[in-house]
C-alpha cells in the first residue's frame, strides 16, 4: 500500500482550504472500498433490528390464522380490533397500573436519592464514608441475592400486590445508582454559592431545595431517564410481588408482567393479533419518547455504565 | 446563632435528609441480602415460620443437583461468548461508523448517516425485556409463522415440511437465547464506544496517520488501546448480565419458570426462582443467591484483574 507521508503544515493548510482535495494514490480508494464495506454491514445490521419489529407491529393487522400460516403473509384487515381487543384484555390497566406507581417511584427516588446524595457529598461527618459505600455497594449484587427474605419482608409489611409496596421496593433499589450518581454530581457544582446563600441567612434545608437542587439539574435529568427505563422495564420485582393473595385480591399486573400474562393467555386462546397488538402498544409510547429524547437517553444511559 | 446551635441544628439537618432513604434501603435491600446469607443454612420452606439450622447441607446438596450444575455450566457459557460477541460486533460497527466513511484530508471520517445508524442500533436498549420475549418468541416459532422459519424456508434453506425448532432444539435454544442478548445490547455498546472514541483528540489520530498507520494498524494500534477503559467496563456489565438471564429463560423456554426442553436452557436463576417458588424449598434458594453473588464478585475481579493495562492518559 502507498502512504502519502505529508508535512503538518501541508495538512493544515488543506483543511483551512475547505474541501476535499483527492488524497492521492491508494489512500482513496482503500476508503472508498471501506466505506461501501461499512456501509453495507451497517445496513445489514440496521435492518436486523427493524425488520422484526415492523414485522411483529405488521402481524396485530393480520388474522390468527394468517400469522400461523406463513411469517411472510400479507396483513389484510387495516382496522383497529385487535388494539382495541388488546386494550380491553388488560393492556390499558397494564398501563394505568405502571403509571400509577411510577408517578410515585420516580419523584420519590430522585428526591430521596439526592437528599442523601447531597449530605454525603457536601457535609463531612463521622461516618459519611461508610454511609456512602453502603449505599453504593448495594449496586453490585444481583437482585436474585435478596428475592426471597424480600418477598416475606414485603409479605410481613402486608404489602404484597399492593402499590405502596412496590413503589418503596423500586425506591430502595434504585438508591444505590441515583446517590452515586448525584453524589458525583454534587461534589462538582462550586462552593461560592452556597456560601453566599448561607451568608443571605438561608437555612441547609432552603439552600438544598432553591439553590443546589435548581444547579443540579443535568444530572437529575440524566440520572432520571435511567431510573425511568429501569423501573418500566422492571420485570422481576414486579413479578414476585406483585401476584393477586387471594381470589378476590385484583391483578395489579405491571406492563411487563401484563405481557408475558397476554402471552400464555393468547396462546390458550388463539387470538395472536392481540398479542401482537399488545406489544405494539407497549412499544409505541417507548418509540415516541426514544425518538424525542435520543440524544439525552443515550447521554444518560451510556453515562451511568462509564462511571 | 451561636455556633454550637449550629451545628446542632446542621446534625438535626444532616439525620433528618439521611433517614428515610437509609431505611427504606436497609428494610429492603441490605436486610435480605444478610437474611439470605443466614436463611441459606437452614431448611427453612418459607411456608411454615419454623426451620432448623442445616449448616453447609444445602451448599453440599447445591453440588450434587445435576440441575443446578447444568445451570451453572450455562451461565458460564453465556458469560463467554455474551460480552464477546456483543463486543467484537460493537466496536467493529463503532469503527465503521466513525472511521468507515472516506477519508478527506482531515484524515479519516465517520460514515454518511452515521447518526441514524446509532439511533436505529440502540433502540432496542429501551424495550423492556418482557417485550424482547414476545418478539423473539414470535420470530423463533417452530413453525411457518415464525419470522425465522419463515424466511428461510422462503429462501428454500429449510424444508417447509421440516422447520427449524430454535427454542425446542436442545442445542440449538441456548444460541437463540444468546443472540437475542446480542441483538439488544450490541447499540447501546456501540454509542458506548463511539462516544469513547470521539474522545480522543483528533490529533492522535493525525500523528498515526502522519506516522503513516494504516486503517487497520489505527484501530488495534491506537484506538483500541485507549478504548480499553470501556471495553472492560462492558465485559464487566455484559458478564453480569449473561449470570441473570432469568427473563428470556423464564418467559422463551418450556418448563415452570423455563429452562427448557430438558434443562437445555436452564440457567441459575431460574433454577432458583423454581425451588423458592413452586418447590417451596426458600433455604435452597437462598443457597444458590449466594453462590451466585459469589460469582458475580469473582467475576468482576477476575476480568478487571485479567484485563488490567496500564492506564492511557490523554
Amino acid at each position: 500500500m502507498t502512504t502519502v507521508i505529508k508535512a503538518p503544515g501541508e495538512s493544515s493548510a488543506e483543511r483551512a482550504g475547505g474541501g476535499r482535495p483527492a488524497a492521492p494514490g491508494g489512500g482513496r480508494s482503500d476508503g472508498a472500498v471501506l466505506n461501501v464495506f461499512s456501509h453495507g454491514f451497517l445496513a445489514v445490521w440496521a435492518v436486523l433490528i427493524v425488520l422484526p419489529l415492523v414485522w411483529l407491529a405488521l402481524g396485530s393487522f393480520k388474522t390468527d390464522s394468517e400469522i400461523g400460516g406463513s411469517a411472510l403473509s400479507r396483513p389484510t384487515n387495516w382496522n383497529l380490533d385487535a388494539f382495541a381487543r388488546a386494550w380491553d384484555k388488560g393492556i390499558g390497566d397494564y398501563f394505568a397500573h405502571t403509571l400509577i406507581v411510577m408517578s410515585f417511584s420516580v419523584p420519590l427516588t430522585m428526591l430521596l436519592g439526592s437528599m442523601a446524595a447531597y449530605v454525603l457529598a457536601r457535609y463531612p461527618f463521622p461516618g459519611n464514608r461508610v454511609v456512602y459505600f453502603f449505599f453504593v455497594s448495594g449496586a453490585m449484587f444481583p437482585v436474585f441475592l435478596a428475592l426471597v427474605p424480600l418477598f416475606f419482608m414485603v409479605k410481613r409489611l402486608d404489602m404484597l400486590n399492593t402499590y405502596q409496596g412496590l413503589i418503596l421496593v423500586y425506591v430502595a433499589y434504585s438508591m444505590p445508582f441515583t446517590v452515586f450518581f448525584m453524589h458525583s454530581f454534587f461534589r462538582t457544582l462550586p462552593t461560592a454559592v452556597h456560601e453566599a446563600a448561607v451568608l443571605d441567612g438561608a437555612s441547609d434545608t432552603r439552600i438544598f431545595f432553591q439553590v443546589m437542587l435548581p444547579m443540579a439539574k443535568p444530572g437529575l435529568i440524566s440520572v432520571g431517564i435511567f431510573n425511568v427505563l429501569g423501573q418500566w422495564n422492571q420485570y422481576i420485582l414486579p413479578s414476585v410481588l406483585m401476584q393477586p393473595q387471594t381470589g378476590s385480591d385484583p391483578e395489579r399486573y405491571m406492563l411487563t408482567q401484563g405481557l408475558i400474562q397476554l402471552q400464555y393467555q393468547m396462546g390458550y386462546e388463539t387470538d395472536l393479533p392481540v398479542l401482537f397488538a399488545g406489544v405494539t402498544l407497549a412499544m409505541v409510547p417507548m418509540l415516541v419518547v426514544y425518538l424525542s429524547f435520543q440524544r439525552q437517553i443515550q447521554a444518560g444511559l451510556t453515562s451511568g455504565t462509564l462511571k | 446563632m451561636s455556633h454550637v446551635a449550629r451545628g446542632r441544628g446542621r446534625a438535626g439537618f444532616i439525620a433528618g435528609f439521611l433517614v428515610l432513604p437509609l431505611a427504606l434501603y436497609l428494610t429492603f435491600v441490605i436486610w435480605p441480602y444478610i437474611q439470605t446469607f443466614g436463611y441459606s443454612f437452614t431448611n427453612w420452606s418459607g411456608q411454615s415460620p419454623t426451620f432448623d439450622f442445616v449448616g453447609w447441607e444445602n451448599y453440599a446438596a447445591l453440588m450434587e443437583d445435576g440441575v443446578f450444575r447444568g445451570a451453572l455450566w450455562h451461565n458460564l457459557l453465556l458469560l463467554v461468548f455474551v460480552p464477546a460477541t456483543t463486543i467484537l460486533l460493537a466496536l467493529f460497527f463503532a469503527f465503521m461508523v466513525n472511521a468507515g466513511g472516506r477519508s478527506g484530508a482531515g484524515g479519516v471520517r465517520g460514515v454518511r448517516g452515521s447518526s441514524f445508524y446509532k439511533i436505529v442500533y440502540f433502540f432496542p436498549q429501551v424495550l423492556s425485556l418482557a417485550i424482547l420475549a414476545v418478539l423473539f418468541g414470535a420470530v423463533y416459532r417452530s413453525d411457518e409463522g415464525g419470522l425465522l422459519n419463515g424466511l428461510l424456508i422462503r429462501l428454500g434453506l429449510v424444508d417447509a415440511g421440516r422447520p427449524v425448532e430454535w427454542l425446542n432444539d436442545p442445542d440449538l435454544v441456548l444460541w437463540c437465547l444468546l443472540l437475542v442478548v446480542v441483538w439488544h445490547g450490541v447499540g447501546f455498546y456501540l454509542v458506548l464506544f463511539s462516544a469513547a472514541m470521539q474522545s480522543v483528540p483528533k490529533d492522535v489520530y493525525e500523528a498515526a496517520l502522519l506516522d503513516g498507520a494504516g486503517r487497520a494498524q489505527t484501530f488495534f494500534r491506537v484506538t483500541l488501546p485507549l478504548l480499553w477503559d470501556s471495553v472492560q467496563t462492558s465485559a464487566v456489565y455484559l458478564g453480569i448480565a449473561a449470570m441473570d438471564m432469568f427473563v428470556l429463560v423464564s418467559t422463551m423456554t418450556s418448563g415452570q419458570f423455563g429452562g427448557g426442553p430438558d434443562h437445555h436452557s436452564e440457567v441459575m436463576a431460574t433454577v432458583l426462582m423454581r425451588n423458592f417458588l413452586y418447590f417451596g424449598k426458600s433455604g435452597y434458594a437462598c443457597a444458590m443467591g449466594v453462590v451466585m453473588l459469589v460469582l458475580t464478585m469473582a467475576l468482576s475481579v477476575v476480568v478487571l484483574r485479567a484485563t488490567r493495562r496500564d492506564r492511557i492518559e490523554f
